[in-house]
């Protein structure tokens, strides 16, 4: 490969994530000068509120961790050519299956015991959501689109009656709390982070990453589903059980997002709880989308995105907070055409250049 | 008159599914497809209420709502028509951006996070003392111009498919653009058409719910775009099927409604009913839904 191409790539890969984050913040400038405020102002707040102290920190690695997950979900669908739109009732079944994994132990349950249990719970209960479209997908070929959008109201119904008419404490929508299986907080090793919710999980996110890196560019099945997302003929042609490759990327993705449930479940509120997922599935789509479906990009998209989420808390004293919502929403608009037009762009100019 | 009331309350929830679904159908045979009836929905009724409040008339609110509800339409058709850009994304992030953006200016106009002031809606025969809860007074609730447009969709959205040269030109991008294309059909003007179209016809749903409400509140629509778009698939794209399926999720919806008090079945397990029967579809375990074959490619 040409250094001239290897070039291109690198455009095509970063360019348009960075034209997309451009055109939301001139966005961003207009809805800020439709309220009245000074943008510059309102950006200065939102560093303040997130970077520039430990608890917004704190806030912001927290966020980032759920997100890392719901974005290697979505990630790993797209690598074999799938769109995993359920990742939030993933993540809720995840939660789920952490808290019950954590009910059913009893209480002093050493943690190297625990822990471990609780997390095959989380990654079941996400993996039999994300079992659902692929099993589907790789018998009867039904769009796992559709399937995972239907199924993410099936499961969050199915929660909601299970939690209300079953394992309800009291007034709340909430479970009792786990016996065993909490994880430690960051404050509790730097006492700075006090207040955030920000805990162990985040290592296991970084493992988690590195582990799904490995999977797809260190191991045969990872080989097979890549080449399957790419050119799935050609996959079935070279040997490839194209069925088997998308039952197993959906089941997978189902776990990954599933094992998001532990950052609230065991290491924020020790409880499973009616809504925890709060979109985090659905912000996987972005994460995913600007990390370049990348193992290395989703945790750094993870980051911005948690960042303008939390940076929206910080500035609704003077902007209302709903702003990140629509900016969001543009990056994904933006990205989704900013690739094909730059991918487009780069393509004439290389001809242009080899003329 | 428990039969009459049934049937009433069924009519009235059916018609948001019968308008957006009618929009659905029609934006579908095309090849777009269609996740982003909720968002247009959703703008379409806070638009509504923007325009009944502050021209403080029902039509203004119809008018404004449409105005609204085809501008999201044609964000929709600008990305994945005009720069081919990934359907499915762009649907989704349409229904965020339909969120936010009506939260957004709902905080900026109305300075509240949760609901409009109350907007006028289209009250046509309003009944009073004796009569308020006769028979005269169910059926009345039905005399809105929404209601009747409801009605009409799904059959009209037929016709049109059925008869006219456009039907015809939208079927054909949606299931060979190339042979379309071929024969002189532009593809990407009669796709850009047919989401106007149904930007405009998913509009209504939403206008009726802010009208008939008399306000708009965050996240009014709730999922009933995604309902719709569940009526098409289970209805396997052809309108008098998905209007049966509008019908009939209504119907089910009613029926919790008014056996709540008996504790049968909860409601979670009705609310899930349209979404398993469109996944049972899906799988083709009774008569196999099969989508448009275009649907969700660009075209050239």
């Amino acid at each position: 490969m040409s250094s001239n191409a290897t070039a291109g790539g690198l455009a095509t890969t970063w360019l348009a994530p960075l034209v997309a984050l451009l055109i939301a913040a001139i966005v961003g400038d207009v809805l800020i000068l439709s309220f009245g405020q000074a943008p510059g102002e309102v950006y200065r707040l939102l560093i303040q509120g997130t970077w520039a102290n430990p608890y917004g920190l704190g806030q912001v690695l927290y966020k980032a961790t759920t997100l890392t997950f719901t974005g290697l979900a979505v990630a790993l669908g797209l690598r074999a050519g799938l769109f995993n739109i359920g990742a939030e009732g993933q993540l809720a079944a995840g939660g789920f299956g952490a808290a019950m994994a954590g009910l059913l132990l009893p209480a002093g349950t050493p943690a190297l015991l625990a822990v471990p249990f609780c997390l095959i719970g989380a990654a079941l209960g996400g993996g039999v959501v994300g079992a659902v479209p692929g099993v589907l997908k790789a018998k009867f070929g039904a769009s796992e689109v559709i399937v995972t959008i239907m199924l993410n109201f099936v499961v969050l119904a199915f929660l909601n009656w299970i939690v209300a008419a079953k394992m309800h404490v009291g007034e709340s929508l909430h479970t009792p709390p786990i016996n065993a299986g909490a994880l430690p907080r960051l404050s509790d090793v730097a006492p700075a982070f006090h207040g955030s919710a920000a805990n162990a999980t985040i290592i296991l996110a970084m493992v988690t990453a590195l582990a799904v890196g490995w999977f797809l560019f260190r191991t045969r099945a990872g080989y097979d589903l890549r080449a399957t997302g790419l050119q799935p003929d050609a996959a079935e042609y070279g040997g490839v059980s194209v069925g088997r490759v998308h039952f197993r990327a959906l089941t997978m993705a189902g776990a990954l997002a599933g094992l998001g449930g532990v950052n609230y479940v065991l290491g924020y509120k020790q409880y499973y709880e009616e809504g925890f997922a709060a979109g985090a599935g659905f912000l996987g789509i972005a994460v995913a989308l600007v990390g370049r479906n990348h193992p290395a990009g989703v945790p750094l998209a993870a980051l911005l995105f948690a960042t303008i989420s939390q940076g929206g808390l910080a500035v609704n004293a003077i902007v209302p907070k709903q702003m990140v919502e629509v900016l969001t929403a543009v990056v994904i608009i933006a990205v989704a055409v900013t690739v094909p037009e730059v991918q487009r762009l780069v393509g004439s100019v290389r001809r242009k250049v080899a003329a | 008159m428990i039969i009459l009331a049934f049937f009433v309350q069924t009519l009235r929830i059916a018609t948001p599914y019968l308008l957006a679904a009618s929009g659905g159908v029609l934006c579908e045979r095309a090849g777009i497809i269609a996740l982003t009836l909720e968002g247009w929905m959703l703008t379409s009724a806070f638009c509504a209420a923007l325009g009944s409040f502050y021209a403080q008339s029902a039509w203004v609110g119809l008018l404004a709502g449409i105005a609204g509800g085809v501008a999201a339409a044609a964000l929709h058709a600008l990305a994945s028509i005009r720069y081919r850009a990934n359907q499915v994304v762009v649907g989704i992030a349409i229904n965020l951006l339909a969120i936010g953006t009506t939260r957004f200016f709902l905080r900026l106009a109305f300075d509240s996070s949760s609901n409009s002031p109350r907007v006028s809606g289209f009250d046509w025969y309003v009944t009073s003392g004796d009569s308020a809860s006769g028979p005269v007074a169910v059926l009345a609730s039905l005399a809105n111009p929404l209601v009747i447009a409801g009605l009409l969709s799904l059959p009209a959205v037929a016709w049109v498919l059925g008869n006219l040269p456009f039907g015809l030109r939208v079927r054909a991008v949606g299931e060979k653009p190339e042979a379309a294309e071929s024969l002189g059909v532009g593809p990407s003007r009669v796709r850009w058409a047919a989401v106007l179209a149904a930007g405009a016809l998913t509009s209504l749903g939403g206008v009726y719910l802010a009208l008939d409400q008399h306000q708009f509140t965050d996240n009014m629509t709730a999922g009933r775009g995604f309902i719709a778009l569940a009526a098409v698939i289970f209805g396997n794209w052809r309108p008098t099927r998905v209007a049966v399926a509008c019908v009939l999720f209504a119907a089910a919806e009613t029926l919790q409604i008014q056996l709540q008090g008996l504790q049968l079945i909860p409601s979670q397990f009705v609310e899930m009913i349209p979404y398993v029967l469109t996944i049972v579809a899906l799988a083709g375990v009774v008569g196999r839904a099969v989508p448009p074959a275009a649907l969700g490619k660009p075209t050239a």
